[in-house]
């Protein structure tokens, strides 16, 4: 029977922790991710866990330590934010690139400048080419059975994984949850065996060379496979997680797409904002459907693009800005895994929520009404665009169409 | 029993010959040196920083290395050998790990001195078992001779020229060894090569086999940054050493022990004037610059023995 409980999303994360016991755990405390080592460090002074608890100086040596355990054969995890993340980047290539599996929990902030602690996806964003997988979560449930399934995805794949929650709106928030009794977790991930690490009796190893150039452009290829080859894994996890508690996962979820006409594509908890409008327009009779993405990487390039291809005009939503004057990376790749489809809707993108901007219900109203104008219209204007933003130059809205009617 | 350099010379080599190193760089000396302070036996994780050492011992597919090893980054050598010691302590306790393990770690100055220096001395603080060596040749020579803070004043660096204006680079050597030792690690200890490695080697043993986190400073020139012939190299740590320059002590649970006291403490222009990194100290007018540095080795040597009376 499952465990009825009512906790926030880094509760949950640590109580998965606590469940899947790892060997080593090298964490730093930056907002909103706090308190996962907080929750952990509790476990570990009451003898609940077997882990070695290494209580950094910072995320650089976090993902340090996280790097030399997975090397010597430990199944490392640890947990970060925004700037943490960010001071992270470098050992994140040096992560995936030794393909090591180590699972972090990215409770997402907005990156400084000015400084916020609100919730938005630039951090993890900002590190999508790092050759790490990244899985975004709704609510607290998928973050927890997230986190339970990246175990088995990144020890499978050999690549790094970020298991995504936004930070306050789920880090903090408080809900209900089912969790998973012990015994069923610990069987679910088993033991880690690597195949070679440093403290193998039988097979010294070496890691971390000098790649000269008839040799580092093979590493990266082989990390693009590994990517490739990653997409079954998921599946076979998801699957596998089912029979164990009934909750299906994908790389993305569908809501009322069936008969859609319009949709948004989005990541993350504003999902649920959006299914609340897709319920309200739905009773007014607007076709109306909603994706939410929960792979970003490894994209699910075709899968995505078909499930777009069912709709007229699509609104892709970003949390993150690039500055690339072309709109942010979800709505970039999105729209380019459409080009080779017949019948591709219009995709437009809105950048949203910076900083822990709210994005309401009524917001997502004005979207699937533009959504409506362009289908009816056969014009999509600027597609890329602001929302919930003040910019003097307009009365609302920045880089808007509605500005050059 | 008592210290042979050849019957250690006899062991198994832990780092193979053909590295890639110069003719004449003490890195690979102190390497070698350090891991032959390994029991014969005993396995070891060996960590590096990014620098000389680990683009030469370790280009992909060949390793130098008998042991494992692993580099991860430039400043990071310390937190990534703190994460190898953290899995062997569970791994160990959980039976999945048998053998006897020891954790050395190299990092040049740059490594260690300057960019490496938080991730070292969290390392340090949080007690992991490992040691710590810096192979210190006093500026960041992997990517052409800049000054680090371990560059002592006047020396010709690429960042730190001797112009006209600028006499080289304008501030002391920082001291490194006496940070480490602040941080209350059980063992910590300034060496070089010397005569028959006794002092290097005796001092690694140290280091490897006492328990908690340990550090040797170890002195180790390099020919393209002093500008020495190769040949030179035993001779430039000789007079490094009895200059007071590079005064070879420990500092065993707190104790302040010197190693070595020079017979004669000679003058700094001998170690100078091998080098050409202080030739221009060397130059007509130039002749308060020597003074200076005999000034600061004369005051660095005495507080020094203040602390090991």
């Amino acid at each position: 029977m499952a465990i009825r409980e009512r906790m926030s999303g880094n509760e949950a994360i640590a109580e998965a922790m606590r469940q899947v016991d790892p060997d080593v755990m090298g964490a730093f405390p930056i907002t909103p991710s706090t308190e996962i080592p907080e929750y952990f460090s509790e476990f570990m002074a009451n003898g609940e866990v077997s882990t070695q608890f290494v209580p950094v100086e910072s995320e650089h040596s976090a993902m340090s330590v996280c790097i030399g355990a997975s090397a010597a054969g430990a199944r490392a995890v640890t947990a970060t934010s925004s700037c943490g993340l960010a001071y992270m980047w470098e050992l994140l290539y040096v992560a995936a690139s030794s393909r090591l599996p180590i699972t972090m929990v990215v409770s997402n902030r907005a990156l400084t400048g000015p400084i916020s602690i609100g919730n938005d996806h630039s951090d993890s964003m900002g590190a999508r080419d790092s050759g790490w997988m990244q899985i975004y979560a709704e609510d607290n449930q998928e973050v927890y059975d997230n986190f339970l399934q990246a175990i088995l995805i990144t020890e499978a794949t050999r690549l790094p994984i970020m298991v995504c929650q936004d930070g306050f709106i789920t880090s903090h928030g408080v809900s209900n949850i089912q969790l998973i009794e012990d015994e069923k977790v610990k069987e679910f991930v088993g033991e880690y065996e690597p195949e070679q690490y440093l403290l193998n009796h039988d097979r010294p190893l070496a890691v971390g060379p000098y790649g000269t150039a008839p040799y580092y452009m093979e590493v990266k290829r082989q990390q693009a496979q590994a990517m490739k080859d990653s997409m079954p894994v998921i599946l076979e996890v998801a699957e596998k997680f089912r029979q164990m508690t009934g909750r299906s996962y994908g790389f993305f979820e569908e809501y009322m797409m069936e008969d859609a006409e319009v949709a948004v594509v989005v990541i993350g908890s504003s999902a649920g904002t959006g299914k609340e409008a897709v319920n309200r327009l739905r009773a007014e009779g607007r076709k109306v459907g909603l994706i939410k993405l929960r792979v970003f990487r490894p994209f699910p390039r075709i899968p995505l693009a078909e499930a777009m291809c069912r709709v007229r005009a699509v609104a892709v939503m970003d949390k993150a800005e690039s500055f690339s004057n072309s709109g942010g990376p979800l709505f970039n790749e999105s729209r380019s895994a459409l080009y080779d489809l017949p019948g591709r809707p219009y995709a437009i993108n809105y950048i949203y929520g910076l900083g822990g901007r709210d994005i309401t219900v009524d917001d997502f109203y004005e979207i699937y009404r533009d959504l409506f104008i362009i289908a009816d219209t056969n014009d999509p204007g600027d597609v890329y665009r602001y929302i919930g933003v003040r910019d003097s130059r307009y009365e609302e809205g920045g880089f808007d169409h509605r500005s050059e009617e | 029993m008592a210290y042979s350099l050849k019957r250690e010379l006899e062991k198994p080599e832990r780092l193979a010959g053909g590295h890639r190193l110069c003719a004449g760089c003490g890195a690979g000396i102190a390497v070698r040196g350090v891991l032959r302070a390994l029991d014969e036996g005993d396995r070891a994780v060996v960590g590096n920083a990014t620098g000389c050492l680990e683009v030469s011992s370790f280009i992909y597919p060949n390793t130098a290395y008998y042991d494992s090893y692993i580099h991860s980054a430039f400043e990071n050598a310390g937190a990534t050998m703190a994460g190898v010691e953290a899995a062997y302590n569970v791994l160990k306790k959980k039976g999945k790990v048998q053998d006897t393990y020891k954790f050395i770690t190299f990092g040049g100055d740059g490594g260690t001195y300057d960019i490496g220096l938080q991730s070292l001395s969290g390392a340090m603080e949080r007690g992991h078992d490992m040691v710590y060596v810096c192979y210190d040749n006093e500026a960041y020579m992997n990517t052409g001779i800049q000054r680090s803070s371990s560059t002592p004043q006047f020396a010709n660096a690429t960042t730190s020229p001797a112009g006209s204006v600028i006499p080289g680079k304008p501030q002391n050597k920082k001291n490194l060894t006496e940070i480490m030792a602040a941080h209350n690690i059980p063992y910590a200890a300034q060496t070089t090569f010397l005569n028959d490695f006794r002092d290097l080697h005796e001092k690694a043993h140290k280091a490897i086999y006492t328990e908690g986190p340990c550090f040797l400073n170890v002195l180790a020139p390099c020919p393209r940054g002093w500008r020495y012939e190769a040949e030179d190299l035993a001779e430039i740590c000789r007079l490094a050493v009895d200059t007071c320059v590079w005064p070879l002590y420990e500092i065993e649970a707190g104790e302040w022990r010197l190693t070595y006291e020079p017979r004669r403490k000679l003058p700094v222009e001998e170690f100078l004037s091998k080098q050409g990194r202080f030739r221009h100290m060397f130059r007509k007018g130039s002749e308060w610059m020597i003074l200076k540095t005999q000034e600061y080795v004369d005051e660095q040597w005495e507080k020094l023995l203040q602390k090991c009376e």
